[in-house]
């Protein structure tokens, strides 16, 4: 068992004026208990979409879970519509969120108390007087000092690191077994954002909760993830634990993001070309128009779903996969 | 000294703050408090901080966007610090600037080609519209992009486009110094080494070519600098070439802030210890007394709440503003 989370060919698409963008294109993976799963990308890879989707938080119209299933301990949450009660249910107490923008994602007319409270109130049924003590000694445990005073500050007389905290604080609250964390630490500067990786790898730690890090920061993804999906243009393109894909990438879009990061005495290695357009895009590999290594298989046939290495490793590039037969 | 592009000498800049019917000043924001430092030709100085930390403000003083309040500003022989707007003309052609956001320094409703040349065109360089247009190809090309797309307007190009645009435009008038705020922090990791290497390429190709990066990307500014200037709170604490500083690093804060960085190489990370500071970085309207990081150092002294540290050089061209050394 262990597995938390089974996400299989979940496809998510926007209605636009110039069509239709498939923003998440059938991907699959899985998530066991207490891990910590990197999702690395470039911006529009469809990272953030495919969380989303599964919180059943796309806006729509104009988005739409068109194809796949989340199965989460178990039970397909597609199959709930957005607003019903068993979605309600999981999503804020077993699955939370905490997003990029802290200023944005907190209530600027409510105090800090009001808001946190209001997540326990509404899913734990207890007094106010109760969720103001939990959510008290809960800012201590992020670390926000004198918890007590800091409780009845509204959002604006914080400092971004403070609002990111409070942020984790109100997804820890309903003690969630999975966090999903959307670019949460990309917003702050590094001495602040080493400080709040640090503290949610202490809580995910401490409650055995699952993590899933959406970012674009492969140093963040290297330090704290056991496993992660590269993500290109809505698929997965490879994905393995930390250490397979750095030992031995086997995709050469992540061979490419691996060679983009400046490190001292090597020339950078830089991707040509741009991210595609995701309007009408053929079923070949997504990367194909950037790839140095393509081959004539790579034009004729779709890409094929991710392909066991070894290991935990995966990858849909053909022409590695070959290359090892 | 008499060699360098640009001496920058005890330079301050302080912003009035403002407040009720009359705008009376209560205070001030000591944005930048001393600081000193040069550039030779044909080298890069890096200067990294968090934010607030008065970098921005360094470039925008330099290329006098902001009147500094004390200090000097010798750029090429003349001190332009107080010059006259009308007098600083002349030299603003041999200085340009790169800014971060490549979507909003770019003017929407103006061609591509214009928006590179328009400064040709204020400084007389050119005569006759076919000089115009050739210049503005060979400047195009200069900076990777493809001279057909000299009619499009900025929209029509990608964020990394837009950003080579930019840099196209700064080239304009064959400055000796461009100062680049925080070229690539808007761009995706793939786009960043493109425009890393661009840079880089360009100073091979125009030896005398002197940069400004300014950045919180320690990486990025320790693969593209000669030499390194850490600011914190409106002062350089530690100053020397790349690869000493990133070898032998001296100031507390320089320490934390690049052990805050994580490195994207799991092996690395699994056994590198973190320095992770406590608390936010102080506000600049009210600095701490004497070293403005002694409320978040873990090696302070009492001496270092009581006199400012001054820069001091250990030797092997390495300075350091710390009481503690």
């Amino acid at each position: 068992m262990g597995n938390l989370l089974e996400v299989n060919g979940l496809t998510t698409e926007f209605r636009t004026e110039r069509g239709v963008v498939r923003a998440v294109n059938n991907i699959s993976y899985h998530l066991n208990e207490g891990e910590i799963l990197g999702i690395v990308g470039e911006s529009g890879c469809g990272k953030s979409v495919s969380q989303l989707s599964i919180m059943q938080l796309i806006p729509s119209p104009p988005g739409k879970v068109v194809a796949g299933e989340v199965l989460f301990e178990g039970q397909d949450l597609l199959k709930y519509t957005k607003n019903s009660k068993e979605m309600c249910q999981v999503r804020g107490n077993k699955i939370s969120m905490v997003f990029q923008e802290p200023m944005t994602s907190l209530n600027p007319a409510m105090t800090i108390n009001k808001q946190m409270s209001e997540v326990l109130i509404e899913h734990k049924g207890v007094s106010k007087r109760e969720a103001r003590e939990v959510c008290i000694d809960m800012l201590g445990q992020v670390g926000v000092a004198d918890p007590k005073r800091r409780a009845d500050d509204f959002p604006h007389h914080m400092s971004g690191g403070m609002r990111q905290r409070v942020m984790v604080a109100m997804a820890m609250l309903c003690n969630p077994r999975l966090i999903i964390a959307d670019e949460a630490t990309t917003a702050l500067d590094a001495t602040i954002q080493a400080q709040l990786l640090e503290l949610m790898y202490g809580i995910v730690n401490k409650y055995n909760t699952a993590l899933v890090m959406v970012t674009h920061n492969l140093g963040v993804v290297a330090r704290y993830a056991n496993r992660i999906n590269v993500m290109y243009a809505g698929r997965i393109v490879e994905t393995g634990t930390v250490k397979e894909i750095w030992a031995k990438p086997m995709h050469p879009y992540t061979e490419g993001l691996l060679k983009c990061v400046p490190r001292l005495g090597e020339k950078l290695v830089a991707i040509k070309g741009m991210p595609p357009s995701l309007i009408g895009k053929p079923d070949t590999c997504p990367f194909l128009p950037r790839c140095k290594d393509r081959q004539q298989c790579c034009f004729e046939n779709p890409l094929p779903k991710p392909t066991l290495v070894d290991g935990q490793h995966y990858t849909s590039c053909m022409v590695r996969l070959e290359g090892m037969a | 000294m008499s060699q360098s592009i640009v001496d920058v000498v005890d330079l301050k800049m302080h912003f009035p703050v403002k407040r009720g019917f009359f705008r009376r000043k209560v205070g001030e924001v000591k944005a930048i408090d001393g600081v000193s430092f040069s550039i030779n030709p044909g080298e890069t100085l890096g200067l990294v901080g968090e934010s607030g930390c008065g970098k921005t403000t360094v470039g925008r003083c330099i290329t006098r966007l902001y009147r500094p309040s004390e200090g000097q500003i010798i750029f090429e022989g003349s001190d332009i610090s107080h010059m006259s707007e009308h007098k600083i003309r002349q030299h603003r052609k041999r200085m340009s600037l790169v800014f971060q956001d490549p979507y909003s320094a770019l003017n929407p409703r103006m061609h591509a080609k214009d928006i590179v040349g328009e400064t040709l065109k204020t400084h007389k360089l050119v005569s006759g519209k076919k000089e115009y247009e050739e210049r503005i190809a060979e400047l195009f090309i200069m900076s990777g992009l493809s001279p057909d797309m000299m009619d499009r307007y900025p929209h029509e190009f990608s964020g990394g486009q837009r950003q080579r645009l930019s840099i196209a435009r700064s080239l304009a008038c064959d400055p000796t110094l461009i100062v680049c705020d925080e070229p690539i922090s808007a761009l995706d990791v793939s786009m960043q080494a493109q425009i890393l290497n661009l840079l880089q390429e360009l100073q091979e190709k125009k030896p005398n070519l002197s940069y400004l990066f300014i950045s919180h990307d320690l990486l990025a500014v320790q693969y593209i600098s000669h030499r390194v200037a850490v600011m914190y709170l409106g002062r350089i604490v530690e100053m020397s070439n790349s690869v000493e500083l990133y070898a032998n690093t001296l100031h507390p804060y320089s320490q934390a802030l690049l052990s805050a960085q994580p490195v994207p190489d799991p092996v690395v990370e699994e056994t590198r210890s973190r320095i992770i500071l406590t608390g936010d970085v102080p506000t600049p309207l009210n600095p701490p007394n004497g070293c403005t990081f002694h409320t978040r150092c873990p090696r302070a002294k009492p001496e270092c709440s009581a006199t400012v540290p001054a820069l001091v050089d250990v030797g092997n061209d390495h300075f350091v503003a710390c009481h503690c050394l």
